[in-house]
């Protein structure tokens, strides 16, 4: 409930303030994170991530609809769970990622909407319970109020869809892999409007992606209108869990999609 | 009802017939110079930018097809001022009526000028899907189009009142034209338009010359709707961007070669494991050159590409 409460807070102050922002100043933009900070974290002390946290995005995104990021995760620590903040998105906290005992949690890499030249922040969550936060600067603007997706009759021939692929070479040495999950659903955020009916398009995104391997987590992505359609999740496997990897999505319609992939190739 | 209050009604029924049969108000903004590409046939190109306060989003071939009795207009313009000059030349071309405007996709530089010929009338055609579109991305558009022109001069959008499904003809007094709608190609609504007279295609933007093509449907499916496009019995072809008149189906072939580049350049890509960001980087590069606003638009190609492939 507080979650949604907070949400609910956030997003006002994103429908309001997003569009006169594109031109303000870099201390403007320092004190709206400053506020999702404290709205996000409360009290906590956030600490500067160099050598914990690296957040890549292009500085100027293509499509700001499909805006590709990636977190990565440097440092010795053990990271539990990673916060991204898009702070000008109309619910600036995109997603909350709790990593469980089988991810391998160097890499993670998510496709985003951006609605304006904004701040994003990463924040690393460690075990011992600090907070590290790593920063960039992407200039894009209308991902959310447009609607991303290209051919209407597809995507809801596709929903729910699921497709589990090994990213880059497979090198022998490496202590796990690196997965790339796609899920195919709308993600749509409400925000358009029905011209013969004058109602807004119920909104249909993903909330919560659950990937488990065996009985052990990997990790659950608490989600939101912030990732793009056909959300990509990119993430890393520890390679001595055995077991098929499942996965649970749940949507704001209530519907729950489940697949199970088996893992070639890894013998136990 | 009496015998009087029918009569009465009748009259205002025909009076109101009648104001709506006499010649609509006359144009006041200046007509263009246009190329008659074909015998009643003509285009007004585009200039090869992106929409801008200057350019009056003038930058899609736009025109109109003359028939014996009617009027029907292809693509209405970028603006509101864009569309009020095209419709000043069909005034300072033919007496004959604006009876169809016919939009070929929801893209505001192709039909944000509507509203400058609702005076006449004329019957909306889009494509089935069209009106959703509209719907989805209609009100967005405008802003952004608000933003660049400003409020008054933006133009907007109607709602189309004749939708296409799969296939439609208009009859401009003997004078067909046979219309198509596609599967999601350039858009999810793309129509394009078959003079039969003069065998010429009017394919809209499933057809780019020298302009760079950008992907807002499907990859796969514009290859497929151009394989549909070449087989038809047309000898010329009115592209959306590029010159008011090539021929066909050799103009195709640059586009062709584009589209199939993107493909292969991605599919090896996804086969290798890489993702999105590796192949905005790379695919697609030997065609820098080859095309104006190259820059502007490959990335978004790729991305577009990118995510409907790696679906296949």
């Amino acid at each position: 409930m507080r979650r949604i409460v907070l949400l609910l807070v956030l997003s006002m102050l994103g429908w309001t303030a997003a569009p006169a922002r594109a031109e303000e100043d870099d201390a403007a933009r320092q004190a709206r994170w400053q506020d999702l900070r404290h709205a996000v974290f409360g009290d906590r002390q956030v600490e500067e991530g160099a050598g914990i946290i690296t957040l890549d995005a292009p500085p100027r995104a293509l499509d700001a609809a499909l805006v590709p990021i990636a977190i990565d995760l440097v440092g010795p620590a053990k990271v539990t769970a990673v916060y991204l903040v898009i702070d000008e998105n109309p619910s600036p906290l995109a997603g909350t990622v709790h990593f469980g005992p089988a991810a391998d949690t160097r890499e993670l890499r998510l496709r985003v909407r951006v609605d304006a030249y904004t701040l994003m922040h990463a924040v690393a969550e460690t075990e011992d319970g600090r907070l590290f936060v790593a920063e960039t600067f992407v200039k894009a603007a209308g991902g959310c109020s447009a609607p991303s997706t290209k051919d209407q009759k597809l995507a809801l021939e596709r929903l729910g869809q699921m497709k589990l692929k090994p990213v880059g070479e497979a090198s022998a040495n490496k202590s796990g892999e690196t997965m790339q999950l796609l899920i195919s659903h709308p993600n749509s955020n409400g925000m358009q409007m029905d011209q013969l009916t004058r109602n807004y398009t119920p909104a249909r995104f993903i909330q919560d992606i659950r990937v488990t391997r065996g009985a052990a987590l990997v990790f659950d992505l608490e989600a939101d209108i912030s990732l793009s359609e056909d959300p990509a999740i990119t993430f890393g496997l520890l390679g001595k869990a055995p077991g098929p990897l499942a996965v649970e999505v749940h949507d704001s319609a209530n519907a729950t999609f489940k697949q199970s992939f088996e893992l070639p190739g890894k013998g136990s | 009802m009496t015998r009087r209050q029918f009569t009465a009604l009748i009259g205002i029924w025909l009076a109101r017939t009648g104001a709506a049969d006499a010649a609509p108000p006359p144009s006041t903004a200046t007509p263009f110079s246009m190329t008659e590409v074909a015998p009643g046939i003509f285009v007004r190109q585009g200039v090869h930018q992106d929409a801008t306060a200057e350019n009056d989003d003038a930058i899609a071939n736009i025109g109109f097809i003359v028939g014996p009795a009617t009027v029907a207009v292809i693509d209405p313009g970028g603006s509101l001022d864009d569309g009020a000059r095209l419709r000043a030349t069909v005034q300072a071309t033919t007496d004959r009526p604006i009876r169809y405007v016919v939009m070929t996709h929801a893209h505001p530089d192709h039909i944000f000028g509507d509203v400058a010929f609702v005076p006449d009338h004329p019957v909306f055609v889009g494509h089935a899907r069209l009106a959703g579109a509209l719907a989805d991305r209609g009100d967005y558009y405008r802003r952004r189009l608000v933003e660049i022109l400003g409020a008054d001069r933006a133009g907007d959008y109607e709602v189309p009142t004749l939708l296409v499904a799969d296939r439609a003809q208009l009859d401009l007094g003997g004078r067909i034209l046979d219309l198509q709608a596609h599967g999601a190609a350039h858009t999810d609504n793309d129509l394009t338009v078959l003079d039969r007279r003069t065998a010429t295609l009017w394919a809209a933007d499933l057809l780019f010359v020298d302009r760079i093509p950008a992907i807002d449907g499907s990859l796969s499916g514009w290859l497929k709707a151009l394989d549909g496009l070449k087989a038809l019995p047309a000898t010329r072809a009115v592209p959306g961007h590029g010159p008011p008149i090539v021929p066909w189906p050799a103009a195709a072939a640059d586009e062709e070669r584009y589209f199939q580049t993107l493909a292969s350049e991605i599919r090896a890509l996804i086969a290798k494991g890489d993702d999105i960001e590796t192949a905005v980087t790379g695919v697609g590069l030997g065609e820098r050159g080859k095309w104006l606003l190259f820059d502007d638009y490959n990335g978004r190609n790729v991305t577009a590409a990118f995510k409907e492939l790696e679906w296949e």
